[in-house]
């Protein structure tokens, strides 16, 4: 725990709107030790992005960081001044964003782009940073990347556009990488190339990933441990296989379910009845209780927290001491 | 990229032609030219010789075929008001047009882009409501009422600057300058904001939301999450894309100002083509309206020609073929 | 789990309106709410001129040549009976202003609808039929745009009146004005017309309809039109001021309404030429009127433009 890359705590992102306060993230608590894959999973709207994007902070205004903490190897950085998250950005934590066309300036080449970001966090000439950019296509497997780093991002086809993408974002040696659906807006015989590529990046130069998508399949593939997260909070955290065996929490239970394997007997998928609620619309106690088939009172009343039980993280009345058997 | 100037040169030749019927119709069918140019006691025979003279009897083609290969030869036809050829009457006008909007598309300019970046990026001030406040009022306020006040409080009031003609101009062959004297600098000054101040307005609002658009961009918040700073990012990333469409738009205002000399020629009688056209609207002289719109015609396309090469020149998407996505 | 009914019926009409984001925006800003006061008043005031004005400045037997040149009433020399002064004609200021923003609102009004109508029906045409149609408005569209609205409206006018040699021009000022400001306007309306008509053209209703045998165009216009109104409204905002503008500058050019009858515009002109000699309210109140209604009319549609656009909500 103390050894951990990434300290998340208790953190709650606000929207103010003329209808209220939003609560967009609601008191998320994790970790991500060095070098390791976390993924992050749930519905759109669940508010994975919304922690992405306040862990690196870039959150768009109103919207804001209301409470908790984010600490990197120790050192808060929620609360730091403009200019000092901005060195933080791109040199300690890197962002992959999902759609690879609109992530590259059209108007400038790939070689521009890789120097500028290189040289605005390393002390290297122009001549250094071309050649570490070069390096850098190589590596994520651009053909012959001396040639083509002068080309425009619209000369790229999807997948090698999102292997450039990948390739600005670990240039300056990050140590954690912010993954938000980098294969949604790819085709499917690209996607797993590019998980391939990026987990591949990371552990020749140990970053840590934060794996953010709604896709169960990338996050078997590719994550160790895994954060399921509902409107805005989290409803389980835990190593994966463990996760995808046994889950623990009735949403996570029902998430695994509706997932299709070869091994599965069944004729029809899983499918959760109702629909996730809108963050203006979330009913009190724990968020999940009108959808729940497990759900009893005190579920309607009593928002869960986040407690460790049997080597997992659950927030479920079900697990709680005193709940009734 | 040969075969857009090619196919650029065609249309324009197109429009010119389109124009040239246009401006044949007028001259051709709107009051009748024998009755306009003699007088109450020419005879009948009299009136049909001068008919044939002026091959208004042949067959309609061939008289729009010697209309155009006329003008293209820089014979437009006779003044109905002043009974001289119409191309000495524009050359002797055009230098002051033409220097006019110069100064006025100069001022428009350099003080238009500024202020919309300025708003653009620093939306919360002072100083940024302010220029929008001025953009309103050169939006609303009529060229003329700009031009009528300007002489009330700088000429009448203050008297610090002419309110009527160019002052002394310099003949330099066959052009008269009035940027070589003080007082024709002098007297370039308010007609020239008054032509520039709406051409300024738009630019800067153009600026503003094309900049505020761009600033939401994917590209520009995966620029923010490499860490880039401020200034690479407002300038070097976003003002550049900006300046794209930018260019575009003000290159067509451009032939704007020249349309909207004729106002501004009015109201500070200013002795160029706008007044000359004027005139002949109000006197109803056929050959000088028709003059003045082809010559406006070769203006707009040529500056339309040069805008648009000048973004093939920019926009590498356009320049140079793309990938299959 | 129970279906709450009575939450899922829909809000009434009332409900959504004042609901909504727009008034919600109309609301919040000061300056906005004023400038629709302002318009609104000016609206009034033209509309009701004849109950309001204190005089008909139209009426050439009412005017006393004695009275001309009056300045406004708090000055030396005044006449309470003309509050803001009188022309070379004898003419109300006051009145004059009130009657000109008639006719300045009625062209602005008159031509933004009409230019709308003949965009809409073109860009409806052009999307529906294709082909050559299509290509033939569309490069009329664009040998258009190419020209500023003020010289086609210039040219036309010239045009018509040169061909109409001998017709009343003052009876026909208005008509013709409204219809060459109009036709320099169509282009933009016709535009976003056409490329949604494009767009529902290939859409499958519309082969049924021409099954069942109703006219595909006109079960096209009444899809097409409805998605369109949003950016049609902003279109005729912005072109209401400039409609505005280039009735008044055509007026003080001396080629719109003439001076029997005149718009905020001709006032303007007449009024230059007494800059110099001093009578500065003949230009001043009917400038600050002109000025203040097309401010007016701007923020509201800069407002407009602001509100409607789902991307800054």
């Amino acid at each position: 725990m103390s050894d951990a890359l990434l300290s998340v705590r208790d953190l709650v992102v606000e929207f103010p709107t003329r209808k209220g306060i939003l609560t967009a993230v609601d008191r998320v608590s994790f970790d991500i030790a060095r070098g390791e894959v976390l993924g992050v999973v749930g519905e759109s709207g669940a508010g994975k992005s919304m922690t992405g994007s306040a862990i690196i902070g870039l959150i768009e205004p109103p919207g804001h960081i209301a409470g908790g903490t984010i600490s990197i190897a120790g050192q808060r950085i929620d609360n730091l001044p403009y200019e000092a998250m901005r060195r933080v950005r791109g040199k300690r934590i890197g962002m992959v964003f999902q759609d690879p066309l609109t992530s590259l300036n059209p108007i400038y080449t790939i070689a521009e782009q890789l120097i500028e970001t290189i040289r605005t966090h390393m002390d290297l000439n122009e001549r250094q940073a071309r050649d570490r950019a070069i390096g850098l296509l190589d590596q994520v497997g651009i053909p012959a990347a001396s040639r083509r780093i002068d080309d425009y991002p619209h000369q790229f086809s999807g997948g090698m556009r999102q292997r450039v993408v990948i390739a600005l974002a670990l240039c300056v040696e990050p140590e954690l990488i912010i993954a938000d659906e980098p294969t949604t807006a790819l085709d499917v015989s690209v996607q797993s190339q590019i998980i391939d590529v990026l987990k591949r990046m990371c552990a020749d130069h140990g970053t840590a990933i934060m794996l953010i998508t709604h896709d169960m399949g990338v996050i078997a593939e590719a994550a160790d441990r895994v954060v399921v997260m509902y409107a805005g909070r989290v409803a389980e955290i835990g190593a994966v296989r463990d996760v995808i065996k046994d889950a623990k929490h009735p949403y996570t239970k029902g998430l695994m379910g509706s997932i299709p394997t070869l091994m599965q007997d069944s004729d029809r998928l899983t499918q959760i009845p109702g629909t996730m609620p809108r963050l203006t619309d979330i009913p009190p106690g724990c968020a999940f209780s009108k959808r729940c088939p497990e759900a009893f009172d005190r579920c309607f009343v009593e928002q869960p927290d986040c407690r460790p039980y049997q080597g997992r993280d659950v927030a479920c009345l079900l697990y709680d001491e005193g709940k009734p058997q | 990229m040969l075969a857009f100037i090619i196919r650029r040169l065609v249309q324009s030749v197109v429009v010119m032609l389109v124009v040239s019927l246009i401006a044949f119709v007028m001259f051709r069918f709107i009051g009748d030219p024998v009755d306009q140019m003699v007088g109450l006691e020419t005879t009948v025979q009299e009136r049909e010789l001068l008919r044939q003279q002026l091959g208004l009897n042949d067959a309609l083609p061939l008289q729009f075929w010697h209309f155009v290969s006329k003008a293209a030869q820089g014979d437009l036809g006779i003044s109905y008001q002043f009974k001289r050829p119409v191309a000495d009457l524009i050359g002797s006008r055009l230098p002051a047009t033409l220097e006019l909007s110069f100064v006025s598309a100069l001022f428009a300019l350099l003080m238009g882009i500024p202020m919309g970046v300025y708003t653009a990026l620093n939306r919360e001030s002072v100083l940024s409501k302010l220029f929008l406040t001025i953009s309103l009022i050169g939006i609303s306020l009529p060229t003329f009422l700009i031009g009528i006040l300007l002489i009330f409080v700088f000429s009448v009031y203050l008297q610090w600057l002419p309110s009527f003609g160019r002052g002394k101009v310099v003949d330099l062959g066959w052009w008269s300058t009035g940027f070589l004297t003080v007082s024709g600098l002098k007297a370039l000054i308010l007609p020239s904001i008054t032509l520039g101040l709406f051409q300024m307005t738009l630019i800067m609002r153009l600026v503003r939301s094309e900049m505020m658009e761009v600033l939401r961009t994917d590209f520009i918040k995966f620029a923010r999450a490499r860490g880039l700073t401020n200034r690479a990012i407002n300038f070097g990333h976003a003002l550049k894309n900006t300046m794209i469409p930018v260019i575009t738009i003000t290159g067509l205002q451009m032939g704007a100002i020249i349309a909207f000399a004729i106002i501004t020629e009015t109201v500070f009688q200013w002795p160029g083509m706008g007044l000359l056209f004027l005139q002949a609207v109000q006197n109803v002289d056929i050959p000088i309206m028709a003059a003045y719109l082809l010559l406006i015609a070769l203006l707009f396309v040529i500056i339309n020609l040069i805008v648009d090469l000048l973004y093939v020149m920019v926009d590498p998407r356009i320049r140079i073929e793309g990938a299959e996505a | 789990m129970t279906m709450d009914s009575e939450r899922l019926k829909p809000p009434g009409l009332w409900a959504r309106v004042f609901d909504s984001d727009i008034w919600y925006s109309f609301t919040r800003s000061k300056v906005i709410m004023a400038a629709a006061i302002v318009t609104f008043l000016i609206f009034l005031g033209a509309l009701f001129a004849p109950l309001i004005a204190p005089h008909d400045p139209f009426d050439m037997a009412s005017l006393y040549l004695m009275d001309s040149l009056t300045p406004p009433m708090w000055e030396a020399g005044g006449n309470p009976v003309y509050p803001l002064g009188t022309d070379d004609q004898g003419r109300d200021i006051l009145s004059a202003i009130l009657y000109g923003s008639r006719i300045s609102l009625a062209v602005g009004f008159a031509s933004v609808a009409f230019a709308a109508i003949l965009g809409i029906s073109l860009g409806l045409l052009a999307g529906y039929m294709g082909g050559r149609v299509d290509s033939i408005i569309m490069r009329i569209a664009d040998v258009q745009l190419t020209f500023p609205s003020i010289l086609i409206a210039l040219l036309i006018d010239g045009s018509v009146r040169s061909v109409f040699g001998g017709i009343d021009r003052e009876q026909s000022a208005f008509y013709v004005l409204v219809f060459s400001i109009g036709l320099s306007f169509w282009v933009q309306y016709a535009r976003t017309v056409r490329s949604s008509t494009l767009v529902e053209k290939d859409k499958e209703y519309v082969q049924a309809a021409r099954l069942i045998g109703l006219h595909p165009l006109r079960i096209m216009a009444s899809h097409v039109l409805p998605n369109v109104m949003g950016p049609v409204l902003v279109i005729a905002t912005i072109n209401l001021a400039l409609a505005i503008i280039t009735e008044a500058t055509l007026s003080f050019l001396g080629v719109g309404i003439p001076s029997t009858q005149p718009s905020l515009g001709t006032l303007i002109r007449i009024g230059n030429d007494f800059l110099f000699s001093g009578e500065w309210w003949i230009a001043a109140f009917p400038g600050a009127a002109l000025a203040i209604l097309v401010l007016a009319v701007n923020l509201l549609g800069d407002w407009l433009r602001d509100a409607l656009n789902p991307r800054l909500r």
